[in-house]
């Protein structure tokens, strides 16, 4: 079979709701075959979200010093209950139609957690998964959170891994609604600084070939970078 | 008429939580379109339509637990 396509789009630093319009519209494109898959990479400016399983109980923080640390909500379209997205946080969301022999869901979040194994085992981290507990685990605690939909078998959202972003930020929460839930982030396991671009480039790299897509000569199969928003924005807010 | 069943998601999962509808009875739909929000503990499904017309019945609703092969709705065929 000819390998599929994919293109990675890497957002930067992004606002959570436009990254998520961004999503939307590539998802709609790709259920219509108007274009191949694809991966977005980005990292969220801060922001709490909650599932579709998820309660606002498990947001811990008052409304006062919610208000105060300029953090929004928000409700989201994906499974799984309340996280936390920010700056130092790898987020990446795969578009991905899948075909009739991949459709099975708990398939395919293996799928993204052997992405995540494999990237962690770059940096010698050892990680294992947790019976009935979606997500990559180092000990006891979660590094790489995962929640996803989909829509006529194309997916969306994905997954979040803890490279270095501000881990004080989870103490406001009941990380996905699972009592007693630590999070940890790889610079507190390794004990040194981590280079987010090399972090993309090897999480892309590991994701084309998990996956089995063709891959361009650089490896990236970046084709289109941060202008990307901007055009899909412009697109959706013409199409809206 | 054609009915609309909840698909098999995944090996291991038979039942699934109703989120929302998309539509509401009497709303004409096209062929692929999302019906219905369906969670799962770690993933949302949406049920698309399986023809264009007009749904005429919705047999669950929000919080509803369905099991797989459960009867959704009701299209009936025809725009």
């Amino acid at each position: 079979m000819d390998k599929k396509e994919c293109q990675i789009i890497d957002l930067g630093l992004s606002d959570y709701r436009e990254a998520l319009l961004a999503q939307k519209s590539i998802v709609e494109d790709r259920k219509a075959d108007k274009r191949e898959d694809a991966l977005i990479i980005t990292e969220h400016r801060p922001v709490f979200t909650v599932g579709r399983s998820g309660s606002l109980k498990n947001l811990l923080a008052d409304s006062s010093s919610l208000k105060a640390s300029g953090i929004d909500i928000l409700r989201v379209d994906r499974g799984g209950d309340i996280t936390f997205h920010g700056p130092g946080q790898l987020v990446a969301y795969p578009i991905i139609k899948l075909r009739d022999e991949e459709r099975d869901i708990h398939k395919f979040l293996r799928r993204l957690e052997n992405i995540a194994i494999s990237f962690l085992g770059e940096f010698e981290i050892e990680v294992r998964r947790r019976e009935g507990m979606t997500g990559v685990w180092v000990g006891e605690s979660k590094v790489v959170s995962i929640g996803i939909g989909l829509s006529r078998w194309v997916t969306y959202h994905g997954l979040s891994i803890n490279i270095c972003p501000d881990m004080r930020h989870f103490s406001m929460i009941v990380p996905c609604g699972i009592e007693g839930c630590k999070t940890v982030s790889m610079q507190e396991i390794l004990g040194q600084e981590i280079d987010m671009s090399y972090c993309k480039n090897l999480f892309a790299e590991l994701f084309l070939k998990e996956f089995s897509y063709k891959v361009s000569c650089d490896g990236t199969n970046k084709t289109n970078h941060k202008g990307e928003i901007a055009n899909e924005r412009s697109r959706f807010a013409r199409a809206g | 008429m054609k009915e609309v069943v909840l698909p098999e998601l995944a090996e291991g999962v038979n039942e699934a939580t109703v989120s929302f509808w998309h539509i509401e009875e009497g709303d004409v739909v096209k062929e692929g379109q999302d019906l219905v929000e369906m969670a799962t503990d770690k993933a949302v499904f949406n049920v698309p339509s399986p023809a264009a017309g007009v749904l005429i019945e919705a047999l669950v609703h929000e919080g509803d637990v369905v099991k797989v092969g459960e009867i959704l709705a009701k299209i009936k065929i025809g725009e």
